[in-house]
C-alpha cells in the first residue's frame, strides 16, 4: 500500500539508505513476493514427497528400470525407451519459453503479444496434460500398473529383463497349454490377453492356446498352476512365440485366483532364481507424485485461462503495471516446470 | 533508575503524524469503505486485520474451553477411577458406561479420543491459530505502520479456512464411532487402518480433512505476515527498529511456511494409504492374526515427515509468546529490552535449529543410534539461544520500575514457566536418558510447562496488554490478578508432580493403572493433579468471563497510550478504524525501546530525534 516512494525526507540518524517504505527490500511488489513465498512452501511439499520417494526406493532391494516401464508411445511405438516422456518434457519446457515471451510482451504493454504467447503456453500445458493422460491410461489399462499393483519386475544387475534365449539356456521348457475361462487368470487381465476381441457371454468358454516356458522341474505342476509368458509391459502374448534378444517376464498364477507376481531369471552360473515382482510402492509413488504435479499443471492451465480472458478484456491495460498478473502466473508456471525436472529425474532417469 | 524524575513526553501523536507523517492517499481511494459497509462485511467476512484478529482470538477461546474441558473429563477418569461419572451421561451419552452398581466410567476408546482431541485442538487450533493468528493479525500492521495486511482478502480466507477446519473437527466429535483416537501425532497404522480402532474410521477421515484445511489457513496467513513485515513497513521502520513482537511473528511465519507444507505432504500420503490402498506408511501388519497385503512402506517415514513439522511447530507456538513477553516486559518494566539484537539473533538461531532437531521425538522409534547422537547435539544447542533470551528478560526486569499488572505478571510467569520447562527439555534431549523417560509423565510435564502453560502465559500477557487496543476498554485488574496467581500456582501444582510420576516410569496415555502395583502409590498424586486441574480450569472460566464482560462493560480507555508505550499502535485513535490512522501514516524515527532515555519516561517511535539527544540506538 505504501508504494509512493516520492517522499524522500532524510532521516537524520540513519543516513542515505534509510528505509522509505514501498517495494523494498526485494524491489518487488507484495503480490509477486507472495507468489514467491507460496512457491517456497510448495517446494517443501514436493520436497516432502520426493524425500519419501527416495526413502522408500532406497529401502527396497530392487526397483523397475524406467527404460522398460516407459517405452511405449502412441501410434503403436514400442521398445522406444523414454521417447514419449522426452516429448512431454520438451513440450512443458517450451511452454516455459513461451511464458517468458508473454511476460516480456507484458512489460512492453503489448496486449496482442501477451495473448498470443499465453495462448501458446496454454496449448503447451494442455498438450502435456493430454500426454500424461495417455501415459497413465497406457500404464493402468495396458500394462496393469496401479497404486497397489506393479507388474514390472525387478531389474536385474545388468539392467536387462530375461529373454527367451536366456530362459531356454536356463533350462525352461517350452510348452503350449490351452486354457480358458475356467481359470481366474483369464479374468484378471483378459484385456491385455485378448486385445479387442470383446468380452461377450461366450468368452468364458473361449480357450486360448498359450505358449509357456515352464521352469525346470515344474512340468508336473497342477493344471491351475502354470507359467505365462509376458512381455515386459506385463501383457500376455497368447499363442505367440518368444523372440530372441527380447526381454520377457515370466509370471505365474496359482490357485486360479491369486496373482503371484514373480519372474524367473538365470544367473550367470545358470542357476534359476525366482524373483519377486517390483515393489508396489513404484506404482503408488508414480501416480501420487506425477498426479500431484499434473494437478499443479491443471490448475496452472486454469489460472492461465482466467488471466488470458482478463488480458483480452483489457483489465491489465487499465492497471498499467506491466501485466504483473501475467508475471505472477509466469512464476508459478516456471516453478511447475522446475518441479517436473525433478520428477522426471527421479522417475524416468534414475 | 529513579523513575520519579522522568518526564513524560509532551506530544500529540495525531498532530505529529499530521505534520510529519507520510501521505499515501489511502483515504482518497477508500471512500465509503467497501470493507466495512455492512454488518456482514464488517464483523463476519471482514478484511480488516483488527477484526480478523478478534475472530481468531474468540474462535481460539472457544476451542480452548472445549480442549481444556476434555482434559478435565479424562483427568477425572484417571484421578478418580472408582467414582461415578454417570452425571456426564447427558453430555457424553454412550461413551459413559454405567455398571450394575451404578458406577459410570468413561469408555476407554473415548478416553483416547479425548486425549487425541485435547492435543490436536490445543496445539493447532488454540496455540497456533489462536495465538499467532490473533497477535500477528492485530500487531503486524499496527506496529509496522501499515494500513492493513498485504492481502486483506487472503487474510480473510486464512481465518475462514481455519473456521472450516474447526467445523469439520467439531463435527467429528459427534460421530457414532467417535473422533480420531490415535494420538495427536496420528502415527500409522492407527491413522491409516480403519479397523485399527473405532476412531480410525470416519473420525480420522474428518481429522485429516480438518488439518489439511488448517494447513491452508496457516500458509495463507503466513505468506501475508511475511510480505507485510518485509514490504509494508512505514517510512523509517527499518528491520532493526521493529519491535520484538514483529520479529517473532515474522520468523514464526517463515517457520510455518517451510514446515506446514511437509505436514501436508505427510497427510496427503496418509489419505492415499487410507482411501486408495497404497502402502506408503504400512508394512508387515497383522490384524487378527492375518497378515495384511500392505507391504513395503515405512511408519518411520511418516514420523520423519510429521516431526519435520512437529518440532518447528513447538517454536511456531512459543516464538509469538516470546515476542509478546519481550514487549510486555519492556513496557511494564519501563526499561529498554536488554540485548535487542541478541534477542533477534536468538530468535533466528532458534528458528534455524528448529529444523534440524526433529528426530529427538523419535529416539525410541528405532532410528539409528548414531543418527540420534547428531540430533542430541543440535537439540542441546537450542538451549543456548533460549538461555540468551531468558537472561535478557531477567536483565530487562532487573532494576526496572515494574508495574505489576495482569499483563506483566503473566509475562514474568512466562519466564518462570519457560525456565522450568526448558530445564527438563535438557533431560529429554539426551537420547540415553530418553530411554527411561520417553512416553512417561515426565514428557507430559515437560511439554505442558514449556509450550502449553508458557505459551498460554504469553498469550494472556498479550491479551491483557493489548485488550485496550482491541476493544477500547481495560480488562478487570482484580480478576486478572486472581487469574494469574491461581493459574501460576495451579499450573505448577498440576505439572510438578508429573515429573515424579515420569521418573518412576508411569507411562502416559494410559487409561488406568489398575493392576500396575508399581504405580498404585501414585493414586493420591493423580487425585491431587486432577483436583488442581479442575481449579485451574475454573480460573480460566473466570478469565473468559472477565474477557467478555470487559468487552462491553470494562473500564473505558481514555487516552491513546494508556501504558506509555513507544510503538506505533498507540498512536492510532483509541478505536482505530479501517486503515488504522485517520490521515497520514506515521513515520518512524527510532527503535521501539527508548524508555528512560535522557530523562524522558519514554520516547515514542514517531518522535523525531532531537539535536541534543544522546546517541541513538
Amino acid at each position: 500500500m505504501a508504494t509512493d516512494t516520492a517522499l524522500h525526507e532524510e532521516d537524520v540518524h540513519t543516513g542515505s539508505d534509510a528505509w522509505s517504505g514501498g517495494k523494498q527490500p526485494f524491489k518487488a511488489s507484495y503480490g509477486k513476493l507472495m507468489m514467491w513465498y507460496f512457491l517456497l512452501s510448495d517446494a517443501f511439499t514436493f520436497a516432502g514427497f520426493l524425500i519419501a520417494y527416495g526413502a522408500m526406493r532406497f529401502s527396497m532391494p530392487t526397483w523397475p528400470v524406467p527404460d522398460y516401464v516407459f517405452s511405449t508411445a502412441p501410434f503403436g511405438i514400442h521398445n522406444a525407451p523414454l521417447i514419449f516422456v522426452t516429448f512431454m518434457t520438451f513440450v512443458l519446457i517450451i511452454s516455459s519459453v513461451t511464458m517468458v515471451r508473454a511476460v516480456q510482451e507484458g512489460h512492453r504493454e503489448n496486449k496482442r503479444g501477451v495473448i498470443f504467447w499465453m495462448f501458446l503456453t496454454i496449448l503447451g500445458g494442455a498438450t502435456f496434460l493430454g500426454c500424461q493422460a495417455w501415459e497413465w491410461t497406457t500404464l493402468i489399462k495396458g500394462e496393469g500398473v496401479s497404486v497397489t499393483k506393479n507388474p514390472f519386475s525387478n531389474h536385474f544387475e545388468g539392467g536387462t529383463y530375461v529373454s527367451a534365449d536366456e530362459l531356454k539356456a536356463a533350462g525352461f521348457i517350452e510348452k503350449d497349454i490351452a486354457h480358458g475361462g475356467d481359470h481366474g487368470h483369464g479374468d484378471d487381465h483378459g484385456d491385455a490377453a485378448h486385445g479387442d476381441d470383446g468380452h461377450g457371454e461366450g468368452d468364458h468358454a473361449h480357450k486360448v492356446n498359450t505358449h509357456y516356458y515352464l521352469a525346470p522341474g515344474t512340468a508336473d505342476i497342477p493344471e491351475n498352476r502354470y507359467y505365462t509368458k509376458m512381455d515386459h509391459y506385463g501383457k500376455e502374448f497368447a499363442g505367440e512365440s518368444f523372440e530372441s534378444n527380447t526381454p520377457y517376464l515370466i509370471t505365474y498364477h496359482s490357485d486360479g485366483s491369486i496373482y503371484e507376481n514373480g519372474a524367473y531369471r538365470s544367473d550367470e552360473d545358470g542357476q534359476i532364481r525366482k524373483e519377486e515382482f517390483g515393489p508396489k510402492a513404484f506404482g503408488a509413488l508414480f501416480f501420487f507424485i506425477t498426479g500431484f504435479h499434473g494437478f499443479h499443471v491443471l490448475s496452472g492451465v486454469a489460472f492461465l485461462l482466467i488471466i488470458l480472458v482478463n488480458v483480452a478484456s483489457g483489465l491489465y491495460v487499465k492497471r498499467k503495471n506491466g501485466y504483473e498478473m501475467v508475471e505472477k502466473i509466469g512464476l508459478y508456471w516456471h516453478f511447475v516446470d522446475l518441479v517436473w525436472v525433478f520428477v522426471f529425474l527421479v522417475f524416468y532417469l534414475l | 533508575m529513579a523513575a520519579t524524575n522522568l518526564v513524560k513526553p509532551d506530544y500529540d501523536p495525531a498532530l505529529l503524524i499530521e505534520e510529519q507523517g507520510y501521505e499515501d492517499h489511502f483515504h482518497d481511494h477508500h471512500h465509503g469503505d467497501k470493507y466495512q459497509s455492512s454488518f456482514i462485511t464488517h464483523y463476519i467476512f471482514s478484511q480488516d486485520h483488527k477484526i480478523i484478529a478478534k475472530q481468531f482470538l474468540i474462535t481460539g477461546i472457544f476451542w480452548a474451553i472445549i480442549g481444556a474441558a476434555m482434559s478435565i473429563i479424562f483427568r477425572l477418569q484417571l484421578g478418580f477411577p472408582e467414582e461415578s461419572l454417570a452425571w456426564l451421561k447427558p453430555l457424553l451419552g454412550k461413551w459413559i458406561t454405567v455398571n450394575e452398581a451404578g458406577i459410570g466410567t468413561l469408555d476407554p476408546q473415548f478416553y483416547y479420543a479425548l486425549v487425541t482431541m485435547h492435543g490436536t485442538i490445543l496445539v493447532f487450533f488454540v496455540l497456533t491459530a489462536g495465538l499467532s493468528g490473533t497477535f500477528s493479525n492485530l500487531l503486524i500492521p499496527l506496529q509496522v505502520g501499515a494500513r492493513d495486511m498485504a492481502s486483506p482478502l487472503l487474510n480473510m480466507l486464512s481465518y475462514w479456512f481455519f473456521f472450516l477446519a474447526g467445523v469439520v473437527m467439531f463435527a467429528s466429535l459427534f460421530l457414532s464411532t467417535g473422533p480420531f483416537s490415535g494420538g495427536w501425532t496420528a502415527y500409522p497404522p492407527l491413522s491409516i487402518l480403519p479397523q485399527a480402532s473405532t476412531g480410525s474410521g470416519a473420525g480420522m477421515t474428518l481429522w485429516t480433512v480438518s488439518l489439511v484445511l488448517f494447513v491452508v489457513s496457516v500458509l495463507l496467513g503466513g505468506i501475508n505476515y511475511i510480505t507485510t513485515v518485509l514490504n509494508l513497513r512505514t517510512k523509517g521502520m527499518t528491520m532493526w527498529r521493529l519491535p520484538l513482537t514483529i520479529w517473532a511473528f515474522f520468523v514464526t511465519a517463515i517457520i510455518g511456511l517451510l514446515s506446514f507444507p511437509v505436514l501436508a505432504s505427510a497427510f496427503f500420503l496418509v489419505i492415499f494409504d487410507r482411501e486408495l490402498g497404497t502402502s506408503f506408511f504400512l508394512s508387515d501388519i497383522y490384524v487378527g492374526g492375518e497378515a495384511l497385503d500392505r507391504v513395503g512402506g515405512s511408519p518411520i517415514l511418516y514420523q520423519h515427515l510429521f516431526w519435520f513439522l512437529g518440532h518447528p511447530e513447538v517454536y511456531i507456538i512459543i516464538l509469538p509468546a516470546m515476542g509478546l513477553v519481550s514487549e510486555v516486559l519492556s513496557v511494564h518494566a519501563r526499561k529498554p529490552i536488554f540485548g535487542y539484537k541478541a534477542m533477534v539473533y536468538s530468535i533466528l538461531a532458534i528458528a534455524f535449529l528448529s529444523f534440524i532437531v526433529w528426530a529427538h521425538h523419535m529416539f525410541m522409534a528405532g532410528v539409528n543410534p548414531f543418527i540420534t547422537n547428531i540430533f542430541v547435539v543440535f537439540t542441546l544447542i537450542i538451549a543456548v539461544p533460549s538461555a540468551v533470551k531468558v537472561f535478557n528478560w531477567i536483565t530487562t526486569l532487573y532494576g526496572g520500575n515494574i508495574r505489576f499488572n495482569s499483563a506483566s505478571l503473566f509475562a514474568i510467569g512466562f519466564v518462570s514457566m519457560f525456565i522450568s520447562g526448558g530445564l527438563t527439555g535438557i533431560f529429554l534431549g539426551n537420547s540415553a536418558i530418553d530411554i527411561q523417560m520417553h512416553d512417561t509423565y515426565f514428557v507430559v510435564a515437560h511439554f505442558h510447562i514449556v509450550m502449553g502453560i508458557a505459551a498460554f502465559f504469553g498469550m494472556f500477557a498479550g491479551i491483557y496488554n493489548w485488550f485496550p487496543k482491541m476493544y477500547s476498554r481495560f480488562m478487570n485488574e482484580t480478576l486478572g490478578k486472581i487469574h494469574f496467581w491461581g493459574t501460576f500456582i495451579g499450573a505448577y501444582l498440576i505439572f510438578w508432580p508429573m515429573h515424579y510420576l515420569g521418573m518412576a516410569g508411569v507411562p502416559r496415555r494410559y487409561y488406568s493403572f489398575e493392576g500396575f502395583d508399581a504405580f498404585s502409590h501414585f493414586d493420591d498424586m493423580n487425585k491431587f493433579i486432577t483436583v488442581s486441574a479442575i481449579i485451574v480450569f475454573g480460573l480460566q472460566i473466570l478469565f473468559v468471563v472477565n474477557f467478555f464482560y470487559s468487552i462491553w462493560k470494562g473500564k473505558k480507555v481514555t487516552s491513546k497510550n494508556p501504558w506509555g508505550a513507544t510503538t506505533l499502535e498507540w498512536t492510532t485513535p483509541i478505536t482505530p478504524g479501517h486503515g488504522n490512522w485517520p490521515g497520514k501514516i506515521p513515520v518512524v524515527h527510532r527503535w521501539a525501546y527508548d524508555y528512560g532515555k535522557d530523562g524522558n519516561e519514554y520516547i515514542p517511535q514517531v518522535l523525531p530525534v532531537s539535536e541534543d539527544e544522546s546517541e541513538a540506538h
